[in-house]
């Protein structure tokens, strides 16, 4: 009972630092979202990876770096309904 | 009674014992005369109002019944009745008889005498008989001659407190702790019938209506709360705070407030109910509007308590009063009691206010603070607003500079008021704003420069005190020149006030003085020609000396202006005081110049002021009739800071130490060993080896000393001369001293073990060859007991020692020994076993150790091979990187302990697999890495939150060496598992891999192609 209360605690606290961490009741959804956060935030995030899709999609880096910016709203489309997910 | 105080911010704490049961529960004048304000007027008032009511000793017994009660049954929680009564009323001074009880039981606990139901459980009912004592026995009932006859002694060797004794069963047993519908609790008092007895009456649950079944429902869980094991305490509170709503503040209340005025509650029940409040009010938020007073009531009183810990319960919970009830309603709530008659009401009424400000803000209270400030209607009012402010500074420090010039304002006014108290209470609060400013905030203060300087002159006694203790806050803050300036003026003043007669205005006066002195305009050249000659002649008299708080303001004030007008100055007036007549004097004196001294350093003393100094300081050591350390620290600072320059006086100083360690008093041995110890560095540097040699020899000669204290300090002692002249040139030579200090090895006192071990560990590292193998070996044999001393310093020594040892001497035998002592019961032991073992395999290189380690794992006992994995996790805790050549080798036995049955065993490995996976991050071991991450993952599904822990880092640790890619290919498998029993372990692996190494994640994610917007297309890119 207090391991569970301080498990929860400890994620709460994981969850509110790192909004990526996930639980027992994540959905493949949620997760899925997450996922390709992390992936454009990290093409953003280094110049060199940047460079590489910049030039092998023939664009200039800013437009590329705003795709992937602007992707990351929503990058999986709009939220599903949680119960339908859980079922499949 | 007490002089009249004019020191207002912390009086009524230090001076009212207890008070705060009692006004409110008795709201007529009975509870007058157990209030103690401080201003004389209002004492003698309230003297001649109820005079009468002030009871002595001999009409207690008529006294106390007659106070109108009826039958004991309906009386009040806490009537007053004075808790000296005799066994008469044992019911309603339970608290005492309770004292006395506990008292005797200990005494019995310290004879050790066993009970008839202690026996009866021990020896069985058939084949005994119990006899009649013989006729002329008698029993020693006395507990003095009891004590005689048992000798026990106390203080020397440890002792480990038992908290099962007989007794204790016995008493426990006797107390009704099971109610129905509650549980086992850890106790129940006699006082908790009143307010829970409902639940014992033995009613179902079937004949209640609602609302009584509610009433019991709260009941049994507030009971729990107070008085239950911390599980049941724990769900008890969180179901009272889930259900706070339904239960409503009415029923809550009505049952947590009588609960927290009992007189008997202790201040951990205390503590609980507040925090039941706590809770309780976040849930119910507006809705306790209603009880905002009853709650006041009850909790103000704990904010003038003399126990630190109920003011600040009591500070938290109107703080969260405040943020649910919300300020309107606060201030409605407690507006009548700020200009209640009685002062009691109108302080602790203050200080709420001043909790309320800082819970809400101080600009929200601010409109409010300056009408009640400006309040037409009475003085009590005005008196109470600034209190308020007074408060607010003091409770918020810093916190108030934004709102400085606000404040201020607020009571400017006040300082020039008809009322005496109004003024001088504005002049206290202006104080404390200036002492919370400090040292910003000075132009706020502008508006009341000129009314506090007109003030100093005009007015005299206890206004003129309170007003000076206000300039003195508010000088730092000022420029240099304006301080200098105002400092002159308000000098005369001080000067004029420093043959004061009155205590409170001496104090006042120097701390004043301190402040002026302490600020940048003031210079020295004044100081020296204005102050100090009356300074001197007016505090530095033997009166001083006898009261501590004169003392402590004398001192501090001397050395505050030894910094501005230097060491000499001071030194030169106070070195005559050394050789007064009067010891507290003395001490006073040295107390000064070992502040002065460690402070500014001696260079600025002449020589003929130094030879003044060592032979004063000299007189005052000798002439100790009570050992000080402040003597012993004043020595050692003034010998220290002269360095060098004491080398002619260390002659006389030495046959001072040396005839005193011959002393009958213990405390006087005691006192000069440790003088060895604080001035050993100066001797050496003064060059006197020949004086040191003999030292050493003196005190090697007295390590027959029987009292542990003083044998500890002649071992400092020592010590500290075989650090300062070395190991090879020590008198008497390590070769003689060591097998005398072998013994005392055995000694169990703490402060002999941690002398000892530190003067046997600094041979053993410096100068091992000094002494024969065997002697180590021996050395080694009583090291083993110090690995269970209590203090960690101890057993910290004791490990280094063994690696020192082992280094001089070879780890083989020492190895021998401490696997051997792998084998007792005791866990700490074998812990601290385990971490020696470490240290040795890291001093002689881990191959030396490793062999006979692991080959001490075939021993088929449990404690034997968890010790050896404990060793191994600590020894590839220490060695690092160096364990990259021995991960092979130790990999079968990892795989046997991961896959035992026993889970402490596959924690221990766990472990292990940790320390050694990351000491090898990036050498190239990680096929047996991923070789251990597939013995560790089976075990993730573990509960135990030890050994889930354990196997959570392991295989962190794993994931560090190996990469997370590969860890992750394990973690996908279980993240959608069906079983929420799998998918919990999993997600935490995932997590704890996501916080580390998120980025590193993301070309390890799998494609999921069930959605068209789950596959990351750009990955599909390529040049």
């Amino acid at each position: 009972m207090a391991d569970k209360l301080r498990a929860q605690q400890q994620l709460e606290q994981l969850q509110a630092r790192y909004i990526g961490v996930g639980h027992a009741d994540t959905t493949k959804h949620e997760w899925m979202n997450n996922i390709q956060r992390d992936s454009l935030a990290l093409y953003v995030g280094h110049p060199a990876l940047l460079q590489h899709f910049s030039v092998a999609l023939n664009e200039p880096q800013q437009k590329v770096r705003k795709m992937f910016i602007d992707k990351t709203i929503q990058p999986c489309g709009p939220p599903k309904d949680k119960d339908a997910e859980m079922e499949d | 009674m007490a002089p009249p105080s004019v020191k207002e911010e912390t009086p009524d704490i230090a001076e009212a014992p207890r008070v705060r049961k009692r006004r409110w529960d008795v709201v007529s004048a009975d509870a007058l005369p157990v209030k103690t304000e401080e201003e004389l007027e209002t004492k003698l008032d309230i003297k001649l109002e109820t005079g009468s009511k002030k009871r002595s000793r001999w009409d207690e017994v008529e006294s106390t019944p007659s106070s109108g009660r009826k039958s004991r049954w309906d009386q009040a929680p806490a009537l007053d009745a004075t808790p000296m009564g005799q066994s008469t009323f044992g019911m309603q001074t339970p608290a005492y008889t309770g004292a006395a009880a506990s008292g005797s039981a200990g005494q019995v606990a310290v004879t050790g005498m066993i009970s008839d139901e202690e026996l009866d459980r021990l020896l069985p009912s058939e084949g005994y008989e119990i006899l009649e004592p013989p006729a002329g026995y008698m029993p020693i009932r006395t507990p003095a001659r009891k004590l005689l006859a048992t000798p026990a002694q106390t203080g020397s060797g440890f002792v480990m407190l038992e908290d099962t004794t007989s007794q204790s069963h016995t008493l426990a047993k006797q107390l009704p702790t099971d109610i129905p519908g509650v549980g086992e609790l850890q106790f129940f008092k006699e006082e908790d019938m009143k307010y829970f007895g409902k639940l014992v009456d033995g009613r179902t649950d079937g004949d209640l209506t609602l609302e009584e079944l509610k009433e019991r429902k709260i009941m049994r869980l507030l009971l729990k709360i107070k008085n239950g094991t911390p599980p049941m305490r724990k769900s008890a509170l969180r179901q009272i705070t889930d259900n706070a709503r339904q239960f409503g503040a009415q029923a809550l209340f009505n049952q947590i407030l009588p609960l927290l005025m009992e007189r008997t509650l202790a201040d951990q029940e205390r503590h609980l109910l507040v925090k039941v409040i706590d809770r309780v009010l976040y849930k119910l938020d507006e809705f306790v509007r209603p009880f905002t007073h009853k709650i006041l009531v009850v909790i103000e009183p704990l904010l003038i308590d003399e126990d630190y810990y109920a003011r600040a319960e009591g500070r938290e919970i109107i703080a969260n009063l405040a943020k649910a009830a919300g300020l309107a309603h606060m201030i409605s709530t407690m507006r009548p009691d700020i200009d209640h008659a009685d002062e009691f009401v109108r302080n602790t009424t203050a200080r709420a206010f001043a909790v309320v400000a800082s819970a809400l803000g101080i600009p929200a209270l601010l409109p409010f603070l300056k009408a009640v400030c400006g309040s037409k209607k009475s003085w009590q009012a005005r008196h109470t607003g600034v209190k308020i402010i007074q408060q607010i500074a003091i409770l918020m420090g810093c916190a108030v500079l934004p709102h400085l010039k606000g404040l201020v304002d607020c009571i400017a006014p006040c300082l020039t008021d008809e009322q005496a108290k109004v003024r001088t209470v504005t002049s206290l609060a202006l104080g404390a704003l200036a002492e919370a400013a400090a040292p910003y905030g000075i132009e706020s203060f502008d508006s009341v420069l000129e009314p506090l300087w007109l003030g100093i002159r005009r007015h005299r006694g206890k206004g003129l005190a309170a007003f000076l203790k206000c300039i003195g806050y508010i000088i730092p803050l000022m420029d240099p020149e304006y301080a200098n300036y105002y400092t002159k003026e308000v000098m005369v003043i001080l000067l004029r006030e420093f043959s004061s007669p009155d205590e409170e205005m001496k104090k006042i006066v120097l701390r004043v003085v301190q402040q002026c002195a302490a600020t940048d305009g003031v210079t020295a050249q004044y100081l020296r020609e204005e102050v100090l000659p009356s300074f001197f002649k007016s505090f530095w008299v033997r009166r001083m000396a006898l009261d501590r708080r004169n003392y402590r303001q004398v001192v501090d004030t001397t050395v505050e202006l030894a910094q501005k007008v230097g060491v000499a100055e001071i030194v030169e007036r106070v070195v005559v005081v050394l050789k007064d007549e009067s010891e507290a004097y003395r001490k006073m004196g040295v107390e000064t110049i070992e502040k002065v001294v460690a402070a500014l350093g001696a260079a600025d003393i002449s020589e003929r002021l130094e030879e003044r100094l060592i032979d004063g300081i000299l007189y005052a050591f000798q002439e100790q009739t009570v050992e000080d350390v402040i003597l012993l620290n004043g020595f050692g600072t003034v010998v220290n800071a002269l360095g060098l320059r004491t080398k002619p006086y260390l002659p006389q100083i030495v046959s001072t130490i040396l005839w005193r360690l011959n002393n009958k008093s213990a405390t006087v041995r005691q006192q000069s060993a440790d003088l060895i110890t604080r001035i050993a560095v100066v001797m050496k540097n003064c060059g006197e080896d020949v004086l040191m040699g003999k030292l050493g020899v003196v005190l090697y000669e007295y390590l027959g000393e029987e009292y542990p204290e003083v044998l500890g300090s002649i071992l400092g002692g020592l010590r500290s001369i075989v650090t300062v002249v070395g190991i090879s040139e020590m008198q008497p030579p390590i070769s003689d001293l060591l097998p005398r200090l072998t013994p005392i090895l055995r000694n169990r006192h703490e402060k002999v073990q941690e002398n000892t071990i530190d003067l046997v560990g600094r041979i053993a590292e410096r100068g091992a060859e000094f002494v024969s193998a065997r002697e180590w070996m021996r050395i080694c044999f009583e090291l083993l007991d110090m690995l269970k001393a209590h203090k960690k310093g101890i057993r910290r020594a004791a490990n280094n020692t063994f690696g020192y040892i082992a280094k001089a001497i070879g780890p083989q035998d020492v190895l021998v020994t401490l696997l051997n002592n792998l084998r007792v019961q005791e866990r700490q032991s074998r812990v601290c076993t385990a971490v020696a073992i470490g240290i040795v395999a890291e001093t002689c290189a881990p191959f030396t150790v490793l062999p006979a380690l692991m080959n001490e794992y075939r021993v088929p006992e449990l404690n034997v091979q968890n010790g050896v994995l404990k060793s191994l996790s600590f020894l590839f805790e220490y060695i690092g990187e160096m364990a990259k050549d021995y991960v092979y080798a130790v990999a079968p036995l990892l795989e046997d302990a991961l896959t035992d049955r026993d889970q402490v065993h596959r924690q221990t490995a766990a472990t292990v697999v940790r320390h050694l996976a990351l000491g090898c991050v990036g050498l190239g071991v990680e096929d047996t890495m991923v070789h251990m991450l597939n013995l560790l993952m089976p075990n993730v599904f573990e509960t135990s939150p030890h050994v889930i822990d354990r196997i959570m880092d392991g295989i962190e640790a794993v994931r560090n060496c190996v990469g997370v890619g590969i860890v992750l290919n394990y973690t996908w498998a279980g993240l959608f598992h069906p079983a929420r029993k799998v998918r919990e372990p999993y997600w935490r692996m995932y997590n704890s891999a996501y916080v580390q190494s998120a980025g590193a994640m993301v070309p390890y994610y799998p494609n999921i192609d069930d959605e068209p917007e789950y596959r990351r297309s750009e990955l599909d890119v390529w040049l």
